[in-house]
């Protein structure tokens, strides 16, 4: 899923300074199971602003509404009605949610409450992790199933580096080092000649660069 | 003879090789590597030019490197994937090979983090392993990585790091054997205080035959007293025997202890001689360039060979492209 964090109510409280009829929109899809954007969230986001608003002597109305996906217009068309009662909306979704929001109702002010940070899992409950850097081309089958690109602070593709000490990264005490996991993975796997082949350059073209990348299936278009 | 390195030559020949390292200025100015390189041209077969070490702005190391020639010295260049792309990377080595540079160490790089511009993004285009590939097959086949050709090749004399040192212990070897294969004429090692391992780590290395595919210089540091030491130890990568700090603190003055220090690494290079499958040592006195001559001779590896004469190019290729 895509682990999202909330921005700091000061900061969010920053850029609706001006706007007195604000929606407040939550996804129920991943900023959910992150605690970072449902349903729950939105009700706290609002009565904080609501609360901050009044403290200042410039009392907002605040709408709430939270919707099965924001990624998806089918569900964005379903805010349409509370939409016209306010000037603002505050989307808590991804930034896929907020872009879909603010590319439907480009009449409104759209502002993102979330800092959108990786792909990633729950790893117990109140930690979440990157598992995933969206390279393009996946070469999990090489590395025992454990992402050289996102979970190597340097992405290599011929790990270690000489900074691999103890398990650790050279990055810090708190990270894991990516090519440790690789080869306790492979060995235990019996597979460490996987290790011993040269990899050659990836091709970044697939990856981030290019301008936005499109997934096109024809067979199940209408 | 692959390339017209000097460095090459010295090792070809068997001779027990002496590089040594001058860390550029976090400034504009050329006067201390100018200094450094005057003096150690003639104590060293090789002087490495860091690239960023520690991901801190520093002067280009091409660009150092350009002043340690014109002093008469052998540079090699430092380069890091933490800050250029592959298109950056080639086009650097072509032009330092346009300036007369003849050797490059192809490392990975401190992780941005480390340095002053720690919010930066880095690069990781490719691996240090890719990189000592790209550079051979620019040499060995005139080929771009793209696989488009060029006219004149850079011939350079390729190095890799290697820390023995670092884990998983037993894949260290492995890594060395993939940077030989990619194409490593020679390997400078991580600095060495805990020669016991390093000798381990060469067993491993003979044991693989890869001593007599590729150069080994055992990288060294001297220190000015035990406070470095400690520090080290907290270094990833870096084996630092508990002795030593005592035998450091044991000493009182500032100046006994800098003396015990050159005392230190002489041994430990007199050690490094003894290792079968190391041709060089590797002097990585960063802000205490100086003291370099002091551990060259007290290990007595004065004077250089220079007993041959420059190596021609072979072709002339001026107004090729
Ligand atoms: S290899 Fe690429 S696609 Fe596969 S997990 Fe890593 S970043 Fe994601
Ligand atoms: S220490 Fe490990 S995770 Fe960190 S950069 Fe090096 S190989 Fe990657």
């Amino acid at each position: 899923m895509i682990v999202a964090e909330r921005k700091h109510l000061k900061e969010i409280q920053g850029l609706v300074s001006d706007q007195d009829r604000i929606l407040i929109v939550g996804c129920q899809e991943c900023v959910t199971v992150c605690m970072a954007g449902g349903e729950r969230e939105v009700g706290i986001l609002a009565s904080s602003l609501r609360l901050a608003r009044s403290r200042e002597g410039k009392p907002v109305e605040i709408l709430e509404q939270t919707i099965h996906r924001q990624c998806d217009f089918e569900f964005v068309d379903e805010l349409k009605d509370k939409v016209e009662g306010v000037d603002c909306i505050i989307s808590m979704a991804c930034g896929v949610g907020v872009q879909f929001v603010a590319e439907r109702y480009v009449d409104r002010w759209v502002v993102p409450a979330l800092n959108t940070k990786f792909a990633g899992g729950t790893k117990e409950i109140g930690l979440w992790e990157e598992r995933c850097g969206l390279c393009g081309e996946c070469i999990l089958y090489l590395t025992g199933g454990v992402c050289p690109i996102a979970r190597c602070s340097k992405s290599l593709l011929n790990g270690p580096c000489g900074g691999s000490q103890k398990g650790k990264c050279e990055v810090s005490e708190d990270i894991d080092c990516g090519w440790q996991l690789i080869y306790d993975r492979l060995q235990e796997k019996g597979r460490l000649d996987l290790l011993f082949e040269f990899q050659p350059p990836k091709d970044w073209s697939v990856a981030r660069d290019g301008g936005p990348r499109k997934v096109v299936r024809e067979d199940v278009m209408l | 003879m692959k390339t017209e390195s000097r460095l090459e030559r010295v090792l070809a020949g068997g001779h027990f090789a002496v590089t040594a390292e001058i860390g550029p200025p976090k400034s504009a100015s050329a006067k201390g590597i100018r200094k450094h390189a005057s003096v150690l041209k003639d104590y060293c077969d090789g002087l490495n030019l860091t690239d960023n070490q520690t991901a801190i702005v520093r002067l280009s190391s091409i660009a150092a490197a350009v002043h340690v020639l014109d002093e008469g010295g052998e540079p090699v260049i430092q380069m890091t994937c933490r800050d250029r792309n592959r298109i950056a990377m080639q086009s650097d080595i072509l032009g330092a090979y346009s300036l007369g540079i003849r050797n490059i160490l192809c490392l990975s790089g401190d992780h941005q983090s480390f340095g002053n511009h720690p919010t930066s993004k880095n690069v990781y285009d490719l691996d240090s392993v890719q990189l000592v590939r790209m550079v051979k097959e620019m040499r060995d086949e005139k080929k771009f990585l793209s696989g488009d050709t060029m006219k004149t090749e850079p011939r350079m004399f390729v190095g890799a790091a290697a820390n023995p040192f670092g884990d998983p212990f037993e894949f260290r070897v492995v890594r060395l054997a993939k940077k030989v294969e990619a194409g490593a004429d020679f390997i400078q090692t991580q600095a060495i205080f805990d020669v016991e391992k390093f000798a381990r780590w060469m067993e491993m290395v003979r044991d693989r035959g890869l001593h007599k595919q590729v150069y080994i210089l055992g990288g060294v540091i001297p220190v000015k007293s035990e406070k470095a030491l400690q520090y080290m130890q907290t270094v990833p990568g870096m084996a630092i025997p508990d002795e030593l700090i005592k035998r450091m603190s044991a000493v009182k003055g500032k100046e006994a202890k800098q003396e015990e220090g050159v005392k230190i690494c002489v041994e430990i290079i007199e050690q490094l001689k003894q290792v079968e499958g190391v041709c060089g040592v590797h002097i990585m006195a960063v802000m205490w360039e100086r003291i370099v001559p002091e551990i060259v001779q007290g290990a007595g590896l004065f004077p250089r060979p220079r007993d041959f004469e420059p190596a021609e190019p072979e072709a002339a290729q001026a107004g090729d492209d």
